[in-house]
């Protein structure tokens, strides 16, 4: 594979970093990295926090320098079809980029509407042009803001909002803000935060329709309830970039799903050893974890498109993916932490709660085992989880890399 | 080796603890602290910490 051409489709943090660890790793070949968006890869967690406040700037959030990787690199081209038997990737220009082996980051989009939308006012976050126009929408005067959605994101727009002085309605499907990902008590914490920050929360709450025809006027509630709002933001969770590959004939599920080594199932569950995954896009099984996992975090990008490429170039001796998952949320100030599987807990401990000094940490449990534990304002504390939950990995046996 | 730490650009992610604990702790205040001229054996772990930290505050000189 060192001599060989290899293709990237998706040009953000996972594409990016699958670059540089080839070419670290000695791969002297074609490298060709693909991307939908017309822009060199970008850092997204900035741009529903410091981006929207104006503490950081397009320039400041780019990932790059790409120059010394000697890539070949095609932007605003997705990739619309892939071949896997005559190893070819297609692009919406009608060009065909043959690979020896492959590269799949495509990440994933904010889950759509269904129903009908007014032609503005209506925003969604995950690129730079949503953050731009979301942004550009809450400049000026003081206006209200309705949040659909109260995922980490949705979270963390409300949070900036608020700190731009805008009203905020923020509506949530769960029992609490966040009680899916983290539990009751965490979930408390960070309501009381937003609570105290003025903003309305709505909980176990639906939005069911959005109304205004040119411009955004109001959502309609659990199909009761009218709410008057400016600007909307959907923050409905992510949905996979797997369009491409369907009639591929590998395997999508919520996701592209691989095999512990970061590679790519067929349809019959096999893995093929010339195509490997990284970042939002897959679905992996996890030792964690009852059944495949997808993780949608920063740290979880970087360090699976490092093993996919280890495992792109060294396909006889490949090595797990089964990382410590590490996440971070900036709300109102507050640094959330969060390590390993905190969703996959049946039991949560709560260690300190401490609302005045905005203090928090949670142990979460699985069957007796601990699998995450989750702080604000206790970055030390975190490192003490994040061995505890290595070692414990490290003592559960990889599957067997047969193919 | 010698390691910088542009503190005005660090958030305290603490991925740098993670990757390379011998050179990289949390203080009570959750400020980073770090050992500037660690061990050469060490590199391998403090260019792990490099690639890891989400706003590239570490650098590695010689
Ligand atoms: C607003 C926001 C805030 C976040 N905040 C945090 C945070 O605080 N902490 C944290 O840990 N994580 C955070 N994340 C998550 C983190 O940014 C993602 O996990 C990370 O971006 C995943 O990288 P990726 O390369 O897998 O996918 P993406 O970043 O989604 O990139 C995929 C790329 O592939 C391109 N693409 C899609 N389809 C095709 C195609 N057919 N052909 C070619 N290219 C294609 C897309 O245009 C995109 O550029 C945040 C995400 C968002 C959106
Ligand atoms: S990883 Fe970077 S931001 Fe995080 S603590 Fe280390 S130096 Fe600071």
């Amino acid at each position: 594979m060192h001599g060989s051409r290899i293709v990237i489709v998706g040009a953000s943090l996972a594409g990016l970093r699958a670059a540089e660890a080839l070419r670290a790793a000695g791969h002297r070949g074609h490298l060709t990295l693909v991307g939908a968006e017309n822009r060199p890869p970008y850092d997204r967690p900035p741009l529903s926090k410091e981006f929207l406040t104006g503490e950081r700037t397009p320039e400041s959030i780019c990932l790059g320098p790409t120059a010394h990787l000697g890539l070949t690199e095609r932007y605003g081209h997705p990739a619309v079809h892939l071949d896997t038997a005559g190893r070819e990737v297609h692009l919406d220009d009608g060009s065909v980029l043959a690979y020896d082996g492959l590269v799949i980051a495509t990440g994933a989009g904010p889950r759509p509407w269904a129903g009908p939308l007014p032609a503005t006012g209506v925003h969604t976050m995950r690129t730079l042009e949503d953050a731009r126009a979301l942004k550009e929408a809450l400049t000026g005067a003081r206006r209200h803001l309705l949040v659909a959605g109260a995922g980490f994101i949705g979270c963390e727009v409300a949070s900036a909002a608020r700190g731009l002085g805008h009203d905020v309605t923020l509506v949530s499907g769960e029992p609490l803000p966040l009680s899916g990902a983290t539990g009751d008590e965490a979930a408390g914490f960070l309501t009381r935060l937003h609570h105290d920050a003025g903003v309305e929360i709505l909980t176990r709450s639906t939005v069911t329709a959005v109304h205004g025809r040119t411009r955004v006027t109001g959502v309609t509630v659990d199909n009761a309830t009218d709410i008057t709002t400016e600007t909307a933001l959907l923050a409905l969770g992510a949905r996979p970039h797997t369009d491409w590959l369907a009639g591929s004939g590998l395997r999508l599920e919520r996701g592209l799903l691989t095999d512990e080594y970061t590679r790519a199932l067929d349809a019959h569950g096999r893995p093929r050893p010339d195509i490997v995954a990284a970042g939002d896009i897959t679905r992996f099984p996890h030792p964690h974890a009852p059944g495949p996992i997808s993780l949608g975090h920063w740290s979880n990008a970087v360090e699976q498109a490092r093993c996919a490429a280890h495992n792109l170039l060294h396909p006889r001796r490949p090595t797990p993916y089964r990382p410590v998952a590490s996440f971070w949320s900036t709300q109102y100030g507050v640094r959330f932490r969060a390590v390993g599987l905190p969703r996959y807990a049946d039991h949560a401990e709560l260690r300190e709660l401490d609302h005045e000094k905005r203090r928090l940490e949670v142990a979460y449990y699985r069957r007796g085992h601990l699998v995450g534990a989750l702080t604000a304002g206790r970055a030390a504390r975190v490192t003490a989880y994040r061995s505890e939950l290595a070692r414990s990995l490290a003592g559960i046996a990889p599957l067997p890399a047969s193919s | 080796m010698k390691i910088t730490v542009d503190m005005s650009l660090c958030e305290s992610h603490g991925q740098c603890v993670f990757a390379a604990p011998e050179v990289f702790s949390f203080d009570e205040d959750d400020h980073l602290v770090h050992d500037a001229e660690p061990d050469d054996a060490l590199r391998a772990k403090v260019v792990d910490a490099v690639a890891v930290c989400p706003v590239r505050a570490i650098g590695i000189e010689g």
